[in-house]
């Protein structure tokens, strides 16, 4: 333009908008407010050479890089793995039930399996194992297992879960309901000479009749159980859904049967590995003896 | 008459100035949304997944309802913590016949993306009815309503033809045999073709999901929504995962 008109005060140039007498005076920007304008478009220019950025006919361009949030993911997992791999290695070769013989990798295997057990087990067994009696979920520190306790029954249980719906080979039972089998006469009896098994009530003669008649099939003549049909073991003092004469009766009218869900697909077999050994290092681990093939039978007896 | 000159034009006509803002403001928005309609990124395919059963859909709607997004997520992103705590990171597919989409990044509970088979029903209404009961640290309210709660089955067809109308590929069948659908998925024993269920909704899942086989509830619903997220992609299989880490340009 050509009115340069100077401001006298600042030594700024006028704009050149008058509105009653006041005008605007064209004040340069500051130099670090420009600097840093500039940085970022050299920045953007920068991103957008090095990172995928324009979307195009197929897919957005690739970026000199070649960088995505899923191949970095992918290196970043391959480089875990591979600060893992020599444990891994060795513990998907070495068979289950040989674990306990290297110590050192049963260390490790038991510490994989620990973290592992807090995000997948712990919402229902709880985070130190303990299960739940009012909720019907197993202690898995005791003794007492319903489906076999060494590393090899474990394992299988991980695996193909128990009552998991649709899995082939999941450990599966199921106790028939007695509602209306028994009077209430039997069904007190009955109840005692359950109690009995464990010392806690004197049974009588109609009462291990009935028993023998109705429960030993699954639940063993002297109440020992049978982990081949997940039936529990009645002759100790440890109990699966209470031991109070009114929580019997109800497991025998209407029976609780406890599902797990079944783990291969979900975890891998060296993470199901370690899992087993640590469900078997926190008390109630049993010596692997060699029997036959894993059983999956399946009771539906009407009473 | 300089560009200047010609911009002034520009300021001092309101009208003017309204019609170049919106021009301009739609090629910033043209070139930002566009492409995600065609570009393969966004519209990846994938196997296996399906509109929702009558009864999932269901479920899905009591959890909207319920707002259990405002504490719940569905989407689980390619970091290596996600990962190895829920699963495979989601397939935006996965959510193709999400109305509305569960995403969000803000969880005070756990993401929800792959929760199906996680747990057994049984535990899912135990939680439902009293989350601390198998959580002790738990701060999710209760639910135990749902299990008293009848589940309406009278706007079963309705719902199918809402969403029918958004692009969710329901057939005339389906929407016709909404509600028998839904009584059938949580009761097998009722009289239904459960054959027929399954090929119209593969790996749907048919049981009684709430404990109770008697009655069909809004805890049968959800339950059975849960125990299907995250179950109908496969996207462990090998294939899969060499050709997502591979993509470039995301």
């Amino acid at each position: 333009m050509a009115n340069k008109r100077i401001d006298e005060p600042t030594g700024t140039e006028f704009v050149g908008h008058e509105w009653d007498g006041i005008e605007e005076l064209d004040t340069p920007m500051p130099r670090w407010w420009l600097w840093s304008l500039y940085a970022t478009i050299v920045w953007g220019v920068i991103y957008v050479i090095l990172y995928p950025a324009w979307p195009l006919v197929n897919k957005a361009t690739e970026g000199v890089l070649g960088w995505s949030s899923r191949g970095e993911l992918a290196e970043e997992m391959s480089v875990v793995d591979q600060a893992r791999a020599t444990v891994r290695e060795e513990l998907a070769r070495m068979p289950i039930e040989r674990l306990p013989e290297n110590s050192e990798l049963f260390g490790q295997a038991v510490a994989g399996g620990r973290s592992a057990f807090q995000v997948h087990c712990s919402q229902c067994h709880g985070s130190g194992a303990a299960g739940s009696q009012t909720l019907g979920y197993p202690n898995l520190n005791d003794d007492d297992w319903l489906w076999g306790g060494d590393l090899k029954a474990i394992e299988y249980t991980l695996v193909n879960g128990i009552r998991a719906p649709g899995v082939d080979d999941t450990r599966m039972s199921v106790m028939p309901p007695f509602e209306g089998a028994f009077d209430a006469d039997q069904l007190t009896a009955v109840t005692n000479h359950v109690l009995s098994l464990s010392g806690k009530a004197s049974s009588t003669a109609s009462g291990a009749q009935l028993y023998q008649d109705n429960c030993s099939v699954c639940h063993g003549p002297s109440g020992e159980g049978n982990r081949e049909l997940g039936a529990p073991r009645l002759n100790d003092a440890i109990w699966l859904y209470g031991s109070s004469p009114e929580q019997l009766r109800n497991q025998i009218l209407n029976p609780k049967m406890g599902r797990m869900p079944h783990w291969s697909g979900r975890l891998d077999p060296v993470t199901i590995k370690m899992l087993s050994a640590y469900v078997w290092s926190l008390g109630g681990g049993e010596e692997f003896v060699e029997v036959a093939e894993d059983p999956a039978v399946e009771v539906d007896e009407e009473p | 008459m300089g560009l200047a000159t010609q911009h002034k034009k520009l300021e001092k006509n309101i009208n003017l100035l309204a019609i170049f803002s919106f021009i301009a403001v739609s090629i910033g928005g043209i070139v930002e949304i566009a492409p995600l309609f065609w570009i393969d990124n966004t519209i990846e395919e994938v196997e296996g997944m399906r509109p929702y059963t009558p009864l999932e859909q269901a479920g899905r709607n009591i959890y909207v309802r319920e707002g259990c997004y405002s504490c719940h997520s569905q989407m689980i992103r390619p970091f290596r913590d996600e990962v190895e705590r829920y699963g495979h990171y989601s397939l935006a597919a996965e959510s193709m016949y999400d109305h509305p989409f569960q995403w969000g990044s803000k969880r005070t509970g756990p993401d929800l993306a792959r929760v199906g088979g996680r747990y057994s029903d049984e535990w899912h209404v135990q939680h439902l009815e009293d989350p601390q009961s198998v959580v002790p640290e738990s701060i999710m309210p209760k639910y135990s309503f749902l299990g008293d709660t009848p589940l309406n089955t009278d706007n079963a067809a309705a719902m199918l033809v809402a969403l029918r109308r958004v692009g969710v590929p329901y057939s005339d069948r389906d929407v016709g045999e909404a509600m028998a659908d839904m009584i059938l998925q949580a009761d097998p024993d009722s009289g239904g073709d459960v054959e027929d269920f399954q090929q119209r909704y593969p790996k749907a899942q048919v049981r009684d999901f709430d404990g109770d086989p008697s009655k069909l509830t809004e805890m049968d619903a959800l339950v059975a929504y849960l125990q299907m997220l995250g179950t109908l992609v496969d996207v462990d299989s090998a294939a899969a995962q060499e050709r997502l880490a591979e993509e470039k340009g995301r």
